[in-house]
């Protein structure tokens, strides 16, 4: 193992939609086993950076390195074999399948039976494989709590739960890299509480690297290893949690010129830090 | 509530594998096994005319199933199932032709209308929705006018006629003996549909239909799942396009109109999208309308209701219209089809007399 190549590394990203300048030459670094968070106000550009990283959008310029190696114009559904997962920051699970069948299309790339096998269930060792993988993915809902809800169909559960569910299916990816994109908004604080400890168990026991987009400002200065702060697009501070709320960019991003932040976003942030 | 899966009390599953099975209970699964031997013993009873509508409900239940899988569960849409229907009646008879013994045609004839689809599914699968229903359109013109200009293919004006099947000497030429291999093909395929449904890329399509952005993030290649579904779907429509094909004897090249491809969208509606069992039951429907529609009009001919409104002259007409007003009435107030109508029924007999 390269022990010194950074898991994932952005390097000068730049992203442009028409005029408007979602990020500025953006670099930054996580290593192997890092809790990284990204935080900003409303429109900083933090979906966006991940989007870069999961292969939804094509950075405008700069590259995009996983392991060392220059993914930046690989296409997405490539990208779950290197093993980067993500969940959204707008919900996006399989309405109408159940929380297994959810789960179960995480572990798409690593499943080999293929529609033909697949239909003769029984002889082409569809079967012994889909059950195997069924006890991995038990270990998942047995983590995450939500035995309850296995077969119920996705699109009928509670905000909360759903947000759990989509963790699930990014886990059955075995990803090493996971993006979370505001894994705990419009959550109570009971539901946050159980979302940053699994969150903690994933880095700390299953030991995978994360990156979490989160405006509770509470949680990310409780579990974040290292921080980087947007605004505007442009990266502004980077540092451990400390550090980066020391920082007076930061303070001025946050709390000084409120014209600047987006409505909503004071609020959001402003309360919990 | 509705969205748990329900199974009566009692009926715990003990391992993973009790709990991937086709048939929820074991109740239901020994409720299947009857149906089919149930269904076996059909041509035993000699009526003609109940025995001819479960061939026809078998063929078209199976090109449904096609449909369904490409509409229902990857959520693309095709105008032109009729037409690939058509290639497969078509393919099964031109092998027949030469030389192909009827029950290799049949598969035969499923491969080629496969890669007949493939042709007009490699560009579909790049569209979406209005485009995508367009270019199915012309897939269905463009095979239309092929049949009636491939003369060495389709017979053209004269059509083409064909033969049962036969094996070791044995001939399936009556209707009953027929009515096994249809049976067969429908068993099968109904098998092989509901197993794709519970492996990875069955999933996969049903993965693509509702979130094709995170369909992705998984890993699942969007072009090749929606090409993948037309070539599935093209398969059983020529599947069953043969087995029509052999029942009929005879395959004209007026046959399968735009209006036989909006009837296909009607089964998988009226059955239910995204519902295995619920392509059958659309057929079923789709068949026994009409024959319910002459059975009024038969019934009340010769009476004043008839006289006034000319019924006897109509009934062609009727049974169009029923038909499309079926599809409309499903639309409005049973979206999700019979299939759906049938398991709330199953769960609330599960759960009685506790329903409430
Ligand atoms: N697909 C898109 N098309 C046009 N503009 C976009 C698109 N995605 C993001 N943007 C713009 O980029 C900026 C950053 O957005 P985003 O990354 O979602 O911010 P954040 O996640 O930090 O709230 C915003 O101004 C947003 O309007
Ligand atoms: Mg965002």
């Amino acid at each position: 193992m390269k022990q010194d190549t950074p898991i994932l590394e952005a390097a000068q990203v730049s992203l442009r939609f028409g005029g408007v300048r979602a990020l500025s030459d953006v670099s930054f670094a996580v290593e192997r086993g890092e809790l990284f968070s990204i935080i900003g106000p409303n429109g900083a550009g933090k979906t966006s950076m991940v989007n870069c990283i999961s292969g939804r959008y094509r950075p405008t310029e700069g590259r995009i390195l996983f392991e060392g190696r220059d993914i930046t114009g690989l296409k997405p559904n490539h990208r779950a074999g290197l093993g980067i997962g993500r969940t959204f920051q707008n919900l996006a699970l399989f309405g109408h399948m159940t929380v297994l069948d959810n789960i179960m299309v995480g572990r798409h790339h690593l499943l080999r039976n293929n529609f033909l096998t697949g239909m003769v269930y029984w002889l082409g060792g569809a079967q012994r494989e889909e059950l195997a993988h069924r006890r991995e993915v038990e270990d998942i809902i047995d983590f995450l709590e939500i035995q309850h809800i296995r077969k119920a169909v996705a699109g009928t559960l509670p905000y909360g739960l759903r947000k759990r569910v989509e963790l699930a299916r990014a886990i059955a990816l075995k990803p090493k890299l996971i993006l979370l994109d505001e894994p705990m908004a419009g959550m109570n604080l009971e539901e946050k509480e159980d979302m940053a400890r699994y969150i903690v168990d994933l880095n700390e026991e299953w030991g995978m690297t994360v990156i979490m987009i989160e405006h509770d400002m509470g949680v990310v200065m409780d579990i974040s290893h290292r921080v980087i702060v947007l605004d505007f697009g442009r990266k502004i501070a980077e540092g451990t949690p400390d550090q980066v709320l020391a920082d007076p960019l930061v303070k001025r991003a946050y709390l000084g010129e409120a014209d600047d932040v987006p409505a909503g976003s004071e609020a959001e942030t402003g309360a919990v830090a | 509530m509705a969205a748990i899966a329900m199974t009566p009390c009692g009926d715990f599953r003990e391992s993973y594998r009790a709990d991937t099975t086709i048939f929820p209970t074991r109740l239901s699964r020994a409720f299947a096994i009857a149906g089919i031997a149930a269904l076996c013993l059909v041509p035993l009873t000699g009526d003609r005319y109940v025995l001819s509508l479960m061939i026809q409900i078998g063929y078209l239940g199976i090109a449904a199933l096609g449909l369904n899988i490409l509409v229902g569960f990857t959520g693309q849409i095709s105008i032109g199932h009729a037409a690939f229907f058509g290639v497969g009646a078509f393919a099964s008879a031109w092998f027949v032709e030469h030389g192909a013994p009827v029950l290799a045609a049949i598969p035969l004839a499923g491969l080629a209308t496969t890669a007949v689809g493939m042709v007009f599914g490699i560009p579909a699968a790049r569209l979406k929705g209005l485009y995508l229903a367009i270019a199915t359109l012309a897939a269905q013109f463009i095979l239309e006018d092929f049949f009636a200009r491939a003369q060495w293919f389709t017979g053209g004006v004269a059509g083409r006629v064909t033969l049962r099947p036969s094996l070791f000497g044995y001939s399936f030429d009556t209707d009953e003996a027929y009515f096994y291999v249809v049976l067969a093909w429908v068993a099968l395929s109904f098998l092989a549909a509901a197993n794709l449904m519970r492996t990875r890329d069955g999933r996969a399509l049903v993965a693509v239909r509702d979130h094709y952005l995170s369909a992705e993030i998984m890993g699942i290649n969007l072009t090749y799942y929606r090409t993948l579904s037309f070539g599935i779907s093209s398969f059983f429509a020529g599947i069953g396009g043969a087995l029509y094909a052999h029942y009929l004897l005879f395959v004209s090249v007026e046959a399968f109109t735009i209006l036989f491809s909006i009837q296909f969208l009607g089964m998988i509606i009226i059955g239910g999208l995204g519902s295995v069992m619920g392509s059958m039951m659309g057929s079923a429907f789709m068949v026994l309308l009409p024959e319910v529609v002459q059975g009024f009009a038969d019934a009340l001919a010769g009476g004043m209701i008839d006289r006034a409104l000319g019924l006897g002259n109509a009934v062609s007409f009727l049974r169009e219209m029923a038909i499309g007003a079926a599809i409309i009435l499903f639309l409005i107030f049973e979206p999700d089809g019979l299939a759906h109508r049938w398991r709330l029924i199953k769960a609330y007999w599960k759960l009685y007399p506790f329903a409430h």
